[in-house]
């Protein structure tokens, strides 16, 4: 991993990525200090890591699984007690499908 | 002594004997808390009816006499990031500002089961990322040792409390050091078990493969009956793991003869304020007059704990908030006209700086062509520091080292540049990499009667062992007794 800077556009594209709407100069401001975080990850390179294997799991722990059956689950007016907007027993959002 | 100054076997003891109901401690407390509130803001919501109406529920069952628990009739602080049923649970973020949980966490059944007292929801760093609780979006939290200093975070509501004697138990949660930290700066007792002894069914996830509830007391006993009372293995949980508990109360009061203390050299380097280095070396000392062996070790890879922790955690975060999109539940920016538009303009508005910028570097580092080079290699490190603590279990039986490298640092002063507020974690975070239980407990103060928290260690599934040492060393000292001005 080199020290390598992120741009205005990578912030932007990133922004876009994880559905943040951010204005030009909030773009910016986190440039600068996502760029010093970064650098200070960057800290890692010092290690060297061949031959290790990765922990995703601190303990261990594998295929959890349970039996197939059909348990209760919330009611409908639970899981929809906290919606902005309802309709039909369902969640109701803005268009997701444009007109073409 | 005040009935809100009790502690929990304390108080569990006077209601059993009918000296006090649960009533009266639970009024002495809302009482407490009013009266305090103001100075330190602890609390985001107060439930008092509800309080008010379990302890009336309590009382039956205490003049009963049947099925009486711990804490059966104890008021108790949950921090804002646990799941309480019709209790708001807001992670102290904009974007739940409103939510009603219409489900209980694992913890919070067993806690309603026992006939526990819910006075409210704590304070915390928004989706507890933070280590002073200045990044919730409600309010500040004061640390009632010195109120222009923070309580750490991110659980600092709950220390606060407990601190303050405005609950008589709480709970947090720890991902880095969220429990611990506050403790230290609070002088109170705080443990992070083991990664899948408590169920994170119902907490709010920032990093799950890191994070744990865990108690915060005024003592080790508290935090031991706590500890029986919220582990355990639970099926709506996959990761928690199916082992058995142990009376963790029985646990207090063994010898600590002939137990092996490491202390690790990389602990003490540079950064360290010397007067929390003394206290912690006094306390060393003190083990080892009750008959603990301090034993020099090396932990290598601590530095690389907090890059290598940030960049996990932060990975994390970026999925597990990638939810809150105005969908389902909680804020939605109004006045959009299609979903990327809605999702994106709720998030910005519901989100803080610190959240946004940790979902962003999280993106980034998972993204393609930047997955190796940090998440990938972060993992390979998170294995180094996993085989650090591997080694030394061969030596030692515990690890012991400061909490914090400083006391509780001023509102406001780590806060114009995150990597000052990172550093702070450099002593707690290698724990929740390596998924071990570690506990703090206070140690004493520095010369301007600012609190300084021990930090114990001990390896998975071992905090039996970690109770021993830290309640032989409590009880040898008066730390836990002292109370702030307030």
């Amino acid at each position: 991993m080199s020290k390598e800077r992120i741009t205005y556009d990578d912030v932007r594209h990133v922004a876009l990525l994880s559905r943040l709407r951010l204005t030009d100069e909030e773009i910016t401001s986190y440039a600068q200090v996502l760029n010093s975080i970064l650098d200070y990850f960057a800290k890692l390179n010092e290690l060297d890591t061949t031959n290790v294997p990765p922990t995703s799991h601190s303990i261990k722990i594998q295929n959890v699984f349970r039996e197939d059956a059909v348990m209760p689950s919330l009611p409908v007016e639970a899981a929809l007690a906290n919606a902005p907007d309802t309709q039909d027993n369902c969640f109701r959002v803005p268009k997701i499908i444009q007109e073409i | 002594m005040e009935a809100y100054e009790l502690t929990g076997a304390q108080a569990s003891e006077k209601l059993r004997r009918k000296e006090i109901s649960s009533r009266e401690l639970t009024k002495a407390i809302l009482n407490r808390l009013k009266s305090v509130e103001p100075q330190i803001e602890a609390y985001l919501t107060i439930s008092e009816d509800l309080a008010m109406k379990q302890a009336e529920e309590a009382d039956i069952r205490l003049t009963s006499g049947m099925d009486i628990t711990p804490f059966t009739g104890i008021p108790i602080a949950i921090k804002d990031i646990i799941c309480t049923r019709d209790i708001p649970t807001t992670c102290a973020s904009q974007i739940l500002k409103n939510f009603l949980p219409p489900y209980d966490a694992t913890v919070i059944e067993r806690l309603r089961h026992a006939g526990a007292v819910f006075i409210g929801k704590t304070n915390m760093d928004e989706f507890a990322m933070g280590s002073s609780t200045e990044n919730s979006a409600f309010k500040i939290t004061r640390n009632p040792w010195d109120k222009e200093r923070i309580p750490g975070g991110s659980s600092g509501g709950s220390a606060a409390a407990i601190a303050a004697d405005a609950a008589i138990v709480a709970l947090g949660s720890d991902t880095g050091g969220s429990i611990r930290a506050p403790a230290s700066y609070c002088s109170v007792v705080g443990l992070k078990p083991t990664y899948g002894r408590v169920s994170r069914y119902g907490l709010i996830a920032y990093g799950s493969s890191l994070d744990q509830i865990g108690p915060i007391t005024k003592d080790v006993m508290d935090c031991a009956l706590l500890m029986n009372t919220i582990a355990g293995y639970d099926p709506r949980d996959s990761t928690s793991v199916n082992s058995p508990v142990p009376d963790y109360s029985c646990a207090c009061g063994r010898d600590v003869k002939g137990l092996r203390i490491g202390v690790p050299k990389e602990y003490f380097l540079e950064g360290i304020d010397p007067e929390v280095e003394n206290l912690i070396r006094a306390a060393i000392a003190q083990m080892e007059s009750l008959g603990a062996i301090p034993v020099e070790i090396s932990l290598p890879h601590t530095e690389y704990a907090i890059p290598c922790y940030y960049i996990c955690a932060m990975a994390e975060a970026s999925s597990n908030l990638a939810r809150y999109d105005g969908a389902h539940y909680g804020y939605r920016a109004r006045g959009t006209d299609n979903i990327i538009d809605m999702y994106s303009r709720t998030r910005a508005d519901g989100f803080g700086i610190e959240v946004k910028g940790r979902i962003m570097l999280g993106t980034y580092v998972l993204s393609a062509g930047y997955y190796d080079a940090y998440y990938l290699k972060a993992l390979k490190v998170r294995t180094l520091i996993k085989r650090d603590f591997e080694k030394a279990w061969e030596k030692v039986d515990l690890i012991a080292t400061p909490v914090a490298p400083t006391p509780a640092f001023r509102i406001g002063e780590k806060t114009t540049d995150p990597i000052t507020m990172y550093l702070s974690d450099i002593y707690t975070i290698s724990l929740n990499l390596a998924g071990m239980c570690g506990i703090s407990i206070p140690c004493g103060f520095t010369s301007a009667g600012l609190p300084v928290g021990l930090q114990l260690i001990a390896d998975i599934f071992k905090e039996d062992t970690l109770l021993t040492a830290a309640y032989a060393y409590e009880q040898s000292t008066e730390h836990h007794k002292r109370k702030p001005p307030l």
